[in-house]
């Protein structure tokens, strides 16, 4: 038996792996913003179910809200194919009028009823302890939890068994295609596999939050690596790790926990954009300071290389002379200088004349005959 | 309910602001919509939640001017932000968008609960960002909305060649010597205003609506970048005065999906009925096409008959011809109103004189039908 703080960080960590997996083929195949337009109509399946169930656990709403998911995608693409509007026109048109409706019928017709509009789009991962799954009168734990469990599994397995058809449709539609891998029915499979994600983490993070956990961790990851299936880890270990830290950020300030969650996410994507390896904007501004050195020294090695065993040997192979032929300023040229000798391109031979080594030689001959 | 708009105070404010705040993001949502920045609005509209919060924070003050303010610089800083990532790495626009909506979004959650929990804070309003509550708007929220939308609109109205060479080639521009970058920032701060100004009337979550569907519905109508800047700022109006005023009469409707409702219905309607573009017409177009190579196709049947079997004169039965062409029957009695055919018998067809000579016309050919 967990206690509820335990139940919630379960719930939290479960939603963000299962909401990572989709995520990732989301930000490769440009359809980031889908999950945003998927998220949000969903609401009127839920709301229209609901008006004939009657009942808020009725699984008929979570199919009633996949359903609209696909649909809202189905019109998005739709309107597009008509070409009358560009596909971002296309879901800026369709989400917010599927989404207006719902919130229309429920602040209508559900006011009385445990359907609130707030809940839906902030989510209170708080109560989702209440909620809870008894079976013959044994307390399995959170219903949230099982849910998220089986959308978590059903990912997965969706993922492993199709993962040969998703790369392939994801990387190359054409191909695919002509290989006679269906592209349109994987895409809308997948679709579907939003949906059903984006419904079960609805109740416990709310739509705008779904968005957070499926876009923020894949994107971080793709800036960490080339390969498919660590990105996939990445962006689990990345989500997972934003939920549980916005967990403690919301115990901590005593604030929503689904906004922390998102928080993190953010933090998390923050964190990598700047210091990424590879494709951070650190290792970025540091590669093109290294270039502009290393570029600088060159063009020293050439200059002398030049002038070398020339009368104007003496007159041109001076440091206070680069100010006037290369145009330095001469702070730059003594650290450009300064570098060279340390790289061992450069000697100085007395106060101010410089000579090149054979290593220098070398370099500047070398760049001169590319 | 029209009469009270114009006795009504409260009604008359509400309708004024919507009025303005659709006319200048449904104008100004257009140069979005034309360079392909759609869901820039989105965005703008989720990031502006944690200014709205933080001007609260520091200044205490719900005036809309201070709300506003921080709604903007948030709103700037979210599409920066989107900006720099999309330019730096190879994180695609859409994924930006995503992140930077969702992101800051939340963190004004994160805020708004924090300010709820504050003993002191008269927090309460705050929330009616969410999805805005026209009914809330003040004399002077009005003057706010018109006052920057103005200023919003004569900066568009000023840099209008620069905008539209933004809009549709912005490389020309940059050749014929424009600030094409500038242009942009100036642009996207003339978005952001136009965004901004309607989130207490809206809400920052359907804002993103009002800047793309009026927009969208004037493109259908014209083809001229004035004449569609124009019209979406009227079918914003329009939109925003019809559902300020519905959510405003009913109890417990939302301001922002009602206005969002008139504006997609706005849509609708221009999608399918516009001139030129409209959807029915294509499908009218369609449908005559279909029927008018039908009837050709009846014409060059009852043609090849009288060619091979028995000349002119010949009557054939509508049933032979209806094996050839299903329906044909019907296209008969149109070829018969046309003078091209003739009834020579209970149920048989011949063709005239003016109809062989059509089908002659019509295939090129000079075939001879011996009489």
């Amino acid at each position: 038996m967990m206690v509820p703080e335990q139940e919630i960080q379960w719930i939290a960590a479960v939603t963000a792996a299962a909401c990572a997996l989709p995520g990732v083929f989301l930000v490769l195949r440009r359809m980031s913003l889908m999950s945003d337009a998927i998220s949000h109509s969903i609401l009127l399946g839920i709301v229209l179910a609901f008006f004939v169930t009657e009942n808020i656990a009725s699984p008929l709403l979570i199919a009633a809200a996949a359903a609209t998911g696909v649909l809202t995608v189905t019109l998005v693409e739709a309107l597009h194919r008509t070409r009358r509007v560009k596909e971002d026109a296309a879901i800026g048109l369709v989400f917010p009028a599927l989404f207006s409706l719902g919130v229309i019928l429920i602040s209508r017709y559900a006011g009385s009823v445990h359907l609130d509009v707030d809940a839906v789009l902030l989510g209170e991962l708080a109560f989702a302890p209440f909620n809870r799954w008894v079976v013959g009168g044994t307390d399995l734990g959170p219903r949230t939890l099982w849910v998220m469990i089986a959308v978590l599994v059903l990912n997965a397995a969706f993922i492993i068994a199709f993962y040969k058809e998703l790369k392939l449709t994801t990387f190359d539609a054409a191909l695919a295609g002509a290989l006679g891998f269906a592209p349109g029915l994987i895409h809308y499979a997948f679709m579907t596999l939003v949906s059903v994600t984006a419904v079960g983490a609805f109740d416990a993070v709310g739509s705008v939050l779904v968005v957070a956990l499926m876009i923020a961790p894949p994107s971080a990851a793709y800036l960490l690596t080339d390969r498919l299936p660590r990105m996939i880890m990445l962006s689990v270990a990345i989500g997972v790790a934003s939920a549980l830290a916005g967990y403690w950020m919301s115990y901590l300030f005593d604030v929503s926990i689904a906004g922390s969650m998102a928080t993190m996410t953010g933090v998390a994507f923050g964190i990598v954009f700047l210091l990424a390896p590879e494709r951070g904007l650190l290792a970025l501004a540091r590669r093109r300071a290294r270039n502009r050195w290393e570029f600088a020294q060159t063009m020293l090695a050439i200059h002398l290389l030049n002038h070398e065993a020339s009368p104007a040997e003496a007159h041109e192979n001076c440091e206070s002379h680069l100010h006037e032929h290369l145009r330095w300023e001469p702070g730059f040229a003594r650290a450009v200088v300064r570098r060279a000798q340390g790289a061992g391109l450069v000697s100085r031979a007395g106060e101010d004349h410089l000579s090149l080594t054979e290593a220098g030689r070398a370099v500047a001959r070398e760049t001169v005959a590319a | 309910m029209i009469s009270d708009l114009f006795t009504d105070y409260t009604l008359r404010t509400v309708a004024l602001g919507a009025a303005a705040l659709g006319a200048v993001s449904g104008s100004l949502g257009s140069f979005a919509v034309l360079r392909k920045q759609s869901l820039l609005g989105d965005a703008i509209s989720h990031a502006a939640l944690p200014g709205i919060a933080l001007a609260f924070l520091l200044t205490g003050s719900k005036a809309p001017l201070v709300l506003v303010l921080g709604a903007a610089i948030a709103g700037w800083i979210g599409t920066l932000l989107v900006m720099r990532v999309v330019g730096t790495t190879r994180i695609k626009e859409d994924s930006a968008l995503g992140i930077i909506l969702s992101v800051f979004f939340g963190f004004g959650l994160v805020l708004l609960t924090a300010i709820q929990k504050r003993p002191d804070a008269s927090q309460a309003g705050l929330d009616r960002f969410l999805f805005g509550q026209a009914a809330t708007l003040l004399h002077r929220d009005v003057i706010m909305i018109a006052a920057l939308g103005a200023v919003a609109l004569g900066v568009a109205a000023l840099f209008w060649k620069e905008f539209k060479l933004l809009a549709f080639d912005p490389d020309f521009g940059a050749s014929l010597g424009f600030p094409m970058r500038t242009v942009d920032v100036l642009l996207t701060s003339v978005l952001v205003i136009s965004i901004v100004i309607g989130l207490q009337t809206v809400g920052v979550v359907l804002m993103s609506a009002m800047v793309v569907a009026p927009a969208a519905a004037a493109r259908q109508w014209t083809d001229r970048t004035g004449g569609m800047v124009g019209l979406a700022g009227g079918f914003g109006a329009v939109a925003g005065v019809a559902g300020a005023v519905i959510s405003s009469l009913a109890q417990h409707v939302p301001t922002g999906p009602t206005i969002v409702l008139c504006l997609t219905v706005i849509v609708v309607v221009s999608l399918a009925l516009a001139p030129n573009r409209g959807l029915a017409w294509d499908w009218v177009r369609q449908v005559r096409n279909r029927r008018r190579l039908h009837m050709e196709a009846v014409l060059s049947d009852l043609y090849e008959l009288a060619t091979r079997h028995g000349g002119r004169q010949h009557g054939h039965a509508a049933a032979a011809l209806e094996v050839m062409h299903p329906g044909a029957r019907h296209e008969l009695g149109e070829l018969e109103s046309r003078g091209w055919a003739h009834r020579t018998g209970a149920d048989e067809w011949a063709i005239t004189p003016e109809g062989a000579r059509e089908a002659e016309r019509r295939t090129g050919g000079g075939e001879e039908v011996d009489g």
